[in-house]
C-alpha cells in the first residue's frame, strides 16, 4: 500500500501534476489523483514523512534531472515537477518537526526596489522549493528597509536578490550595506541573479554568490549548503 | 498520399494584374518582332506548318530560320498544356502533383555542378597559446564522380525537405563518356532515391535507353505514363530568343514520348537580356512561351513546366550573380507569370555567389529561399547545396539548407486564430493572471511535444562556440549511415541486361549472392 502511494507520488512528480485536474505529459492522466491528493492520502495512511520526501519527492526529482540531462525533458517540465514538489513540501511542512526531518534551509526571495520584473525570481523560487528548501517570496519592487526587516524577522539562511534592469541592480549593493549596518550581514548568505548582473558584480558588491540562471542558482546554494 | 510541399496561402507577388497583362502583351509582341532565330530545321518546319511566319536566314554559317510566332498560336498552346503536372516516383508516396493555379512549393535539388566540395576539420593550435586547439572546417573542391552522385542521392533521400531529385553533380569519371553518361547518371540517381528524378540529357541517342530504364523500374510503358518517375530538363532557347539545334531536337523527342519536361530559359540581365526588370521578364516569358508552343505543336497535351532561371550579371565579371537581390525579384515575377498561365513554375532559389559555405552563403541563400518560396512557384530547384553560382555542390550545405527550409515551412503554418482558440486563450490568461506567480509555463507543456513550437536551431553549439559545420557534418554522417531502398535485385539484373553502357560497379548486387 505504502509503496504503491509512494510510487504514484513519484510518477506524478515526474509528470508534473500538482492536482487531479492537471494534465501530465502522458495522455489521459487528468482526473487521476495528483501530487496534492496523493501526499494527503499518504499522510492519512500514516506513511512516514521522511519516506514521502526521500523515496517519493527527492527520488523523483533525481529522475526528472536525468530526463533533462538526456534532452527528454525541457525547462517547463523541470519547473512543473519542481512546483509539484514545492506544493508537496507545503503540505508536509506542519509535519516536518514532528517527524524529525530538517528542511535543507530557509531562503528569502526578493526583487529589488524599482523592479517589477519577477519572472526570474519566481522560477528560482519554484526550483528551490522543488529542491527541498523552505522558500519565502517577499515580493518585488521592495524598499531596502523592507528587505532588511524581513531578514531580521524571518532569519533566513539565504537571501536571493533579483533585478532585471541596469538601473535597479545598484540597489543590491545598498541592501548589502544596510544589512551590514544592521548587524545581519554575517547571519545570511546573499545570492544575486538577473540579466544585468554577473559573478564579477557579485564580488564587487560583496554578495556571496551569483546564479547565472535558475538551475545555476540552485546549484550555488546547494554548494554553499555542502550538498554538491 | 503524394508529397504535400507547402501551400502558400498568401503568395508574395510583385506585379499588379495590370503589369502581368502588360508583360504578357510585351512578350507576344517580342515573339512577333523581333521573333526568334531557330537553328533546328524540324522545329522551323513545325512552326511553318502551324501558321508561324518562317523565313530562312541567308548568309548564316549554320542553317538558321527566322520565326515570328503569332499570339493565337501561343494562346492555343497555353490551352492544351496541362495545368496539372504529376511527377511520379519509385515510392508513390513521393509523387509530386503540381497545379498551375495553386501557389504551392516543392523543394528540389540540382542543378548539375562540375565541382564536388568535401569538408574536413583539421585541428589548429594557437600561436600565442599552443595548448589552445581548435577545429576549423576546410573545404576541398574536386571533380564530381558517379560515386558522389550516388552519395548525394542517398543523402537527399533522407533530407526531409527534399521533395525531388535533380542530379547535383556532373559525373566525370574516366570511364564515363558522352555515350554512357545519361544511363549512368539516371541509374545512379534512381537507384539511390525513391523520390522523383529529373535530369537534362547529354546525348539524344540515349533518350530511349533512359526511357526504357524508367519503364523497367515503373513496370512497363503504361505504368510509366501513370507514374512518370523520371522527367527531363531542356534549355532549348538560348537567350536572347534563339532555338538551339540539339536541345530543341531533344526537347521535341521527349515531347513525343509524353514524359514531363521543363521548358527552361536562363537569360542573364545585362548581357543576354535587358538589365531592367521589365525587359528580362518580358524576354524570358517570350522565350518560355515559344518553347511551350513548340512542345504543344509536337505533342498536344504534353506536360510541361514553365521553366525560368533568370539571373542578373555581376558588374565586376559579367558572370552570373545568383546571390543578387534582383535575381530573387525576377524569380518571384516569373512565378506570378506562370500562375497567370495556369502552369507550374520551375523556379530557382538558394544559389549563392560565394564559393564555400559560410556567412555570405547563408545570407544569400536564405534571402532567396525565403522570398522565392513565398511566391509559391510549385517547383523550386537549385535549393540544396549549391555554391559559386551553380558550379559547386556541397552535401554539408545541403544538410544546412534542409534545416533552414524546415524553419521556412514552420513559418508558413496557418495562424490558427479562431473563435474556439481565442476562448481557450482568454480563459488561460484569466487563470494565470489570478495566480501569484503569473506564469504561463504550465501551458507550454501540452503543446511542447505536438510540433506546435518551433524547435531550436539544430546545429547550435555549446556555450559561445560556433559548431554549426561540425554538427551538420555529424548529421550528414548519420544520414549516410541510414540505408536506402535500392531497386530490387531482379529489376537491377534486367536493367543491366537490357540497358547498354551501365558501369558494373553501380550494380550493388554484383559479387553478392
Amino acid at each position: 500500500m505504502s509503496e504503491n502511494i509512494i510510487e504514484l507520488i513519484k510518477e506524478n512528480v515526474i509528470q508534473g501534476r500538482i492536482t487531479r485536474d492537471d494534465e501530465g505529459i502522458e495522455e489521459d492522466m487528468a482526473g487521476q489523483p495528483g501530487v496534492t491528493e496523493l501526499v494527503e492520502e499518504a499522510l492519512a495512511s500514516g506513511i512516514d514523512v521522511s519516506e514521502i520526501i526521500n523515496k517519493g519527492l527527492t527520488a523523483s526529482m533525481q529522475a526528472v534531472g536525468q530526463k533533462f540531462e538526456t534532452g527528454e525533458y525541457f525547462i517547463p517540465d523541470m519547473l512543473a515537477s519542481a512546483e509539484a514538489v514545492g506544493t508537496a513540501m507545503e503540505i508536509l511542512k506542519p509535519h516536518l518537526e514532528k517527524s524529525g526531518v530538517k528542511p535543507k534551509g530557509k531562503i528569502l526571495m526578493a526583487t529589488v526596489k524599482g523592479d517589477l520584473h519577477d519572472i526570474g525570481k519566481n522560477i528560482v523560487s519554484i526550483l528551490l522549493r522543488g529542491a527541498g528548501y523552505m522558500v519565502k517570496d517577499i515580493g518585488n519592487n521592495l524598499d531596502t528597509k523592507d528587505i532588511v526587516k524581513a531578514v531580521r524577522e524571518e532569519k533566513p539562511d539565504y537571501l536571493g536578490l533579483s533585478a532585471l534592469l541596469t538601473s535597479t541592480m545598484v540597489s543590491m549593493e545598498d541592501i548589502i550595506k544596510a544589512l551590514e549596518e544592521s548587524g545581519l550581514r554575517d547571519k545570511v548568505k546573499i545570492i544575486i541573479g538577473g540579466a544585468p548582473v554577473s559573478e564579477e558584480y557579485a564580488r564587487e558588491i560583496g554578495a556571496d554568490g551569483y546564479g547565472a540562471d535558475g538551475f545555476h542558482g540552485v546549484s550555488v546554494i546547494e554548494t554553499m549548503n555542502g550538498i554538491n | 498520399m503524394p508529397r504535400e510541399g507547402i501551400l502558400i496561402e498568401k503568395p508574395l507577388e510583385r506585379l499588379s494584374p495590370k503589369q502581368v497583362q502588360q508583360i504578357h502583351d510585351a512578350s507576344i509582341d517580342i515573339l512577333n518582332d523581333p521573333g526568334l532565330l531557330c537553328f533546328n530545321e524540324n522545329a522551323a518546319e513545325i512552326f511553318q506548318g502551324s501558321g508561324a511566319v518562317v523565313s530562312k536566314v541567308s548568309g548564316s554559317n549554320t542553317p538558321c530560320w527566322h520565326i515570328k510566332i503569332p499570339g493565337k498560336l501561343v494562346s492555343s498552346a497555353l490551352k492544351s498544356a496541362p495545368s496539372t503536372v504529376t511527377l511520379g516516383a519509385r515510392n508513390p508516396e513521393n509523387t509530386i502533383i503540381m497545379k498551375g493555379d495553386e501557389p504551392r512549393v516543392f523543394f528540389i535539388t540540382g542543378s548539375e555542378t562540375n565541382i564536388w566540395l568535401d569538408v574536413d576539420f583539421p585541428t589548429y593550435a594557437s600561436k600565442t597559446d599552443p595548448n589552445k586547439e581548435t577545429k576549423i572546417p576546410e573545404f576541398k573542391p574536386r571533380r564530381g564522380t558517379v560515386a558522389d552522385l550516388c552519395d548525394s542521392a542517398h543523402v537527399c533521400e533522407h533530407l526531409e525537405m527534399v521533395d525531388g531529385y535533380i542530379r547535383t553533380v556532373n559525373i566525370q569519371d574516366n570511364d564515363i563518356d558522352v555515350d554512357n553518361k545519361d544511363v549512368n547518371k539516371y541509374f545512379a540517381s534512381l537507384n539511390n532515391t525513391t523520390k522523383h528524378v529529373m535530369s537534362g540529357l547529354t546525348n539524344l541517342k540515349q533518350l530511349d535507353n533512359v526511357v526504357k530504364m524508367a519503364e523497367i523500374i515503373a513496370g512497363g510503358r503504361d505504368n510509366l505514363k501513370k507514374n512518370p518517375l523520371t522527367s527531363f530538363i531542356t534549355c532549348l532557347v538560348k537567350s536572347p530568343l534563339q532555338f538551339v539545334d540539339d536541345t530543341t531536337e531533344t526537347f521535341m523527342e521527349v515531347c513525343k514520348r509524353g514524359l514531363p519536361i521543363v521548358v527552361s530559359s536562363s537569360p542573364q540581365a545585362g548581357t543576354s537580356a535587358p538589365i531592367k526588370e521589365a525587359g528580362i521578364i518580358a524576354q524570358i516569358n517570350a522565350e518560355v512561351l515559344a518553347g511551350i508552343t513548340l512542345g504543344q505543336l509536337v505533342n498536344k497535351g504534353t506536360p510541361v513546366l514553365y521553366g525560368t532561371v533568370p539571373v542578373r550579371a555581376r558588374m565586376d565579371t559579367l558572370g552570373d550573380s545568383y546571390g543578387s537581390v534582383e535575381t530573387s525579384q525576377y524569380n518571384i515575377d516569373c512565378a506570378q507569370m506562370a500562375r497567370f498561365y495556369n502552369l507550374p513554375n520551375y523556379s530557382t532559389s538558394g544559389v549563392c555567389d560565394t564559393k564555400i559555405p559560410g556567412q555570405q552563403s547563408s545570407i544569400e541563400r536564405l534571402f532567396s529561399n525565403v522570398l522565392v518560396t513565398l511566391s509559391g512557384p510549385q517547383f523550386l530547384h537549385c535549393a540544396f547545396g549549391l555554391l559559386d553560382c551553380n558550379s559547386v555542390f556541397c552535401l554539408l550545405q545541403a544538410v544546412l539548407d534542409d534545416a533552414h527550409f524546415k524553419m521556412i515551412k514552420f513559418f508558413l503554418k496557418s495562424p490558427g486564430i479562431n473563435e474556439q482558440e481565442l476562448e481557450t486563450v482568454k480563459k488561460q490568461i484569466r487563470d494565470v493572471v489570478a495566480t501569484p506567480q503569473k506564469m504561463f509555463i504550465n501551458y507550454i507543456r501540452s503543446v511542447m511535444r505536438t510540433g506546435e513550437i518551433s524547435p531550436p536551431y539544430p546545429f547550435e553549439g555549446e556555450g559561445d562556440s560556433d559548431d554549426v559545420f561540425a554538427l551538420a557534418s555529424q548529421r550528414l554522417q548519420e544520414l549516410r549511415d541510414k540505408p536506402v531502398e535500392h531497386i530490387d535485385k531482379a529489376t537491377t539484373a534486367r536493367i543491366f541486361r537490357e540497358i547498354p553502357g551501365l558501369l558494373p560497379r553501380l550494380n550493388i548486387y554484383e559479387g553478392k549472392q
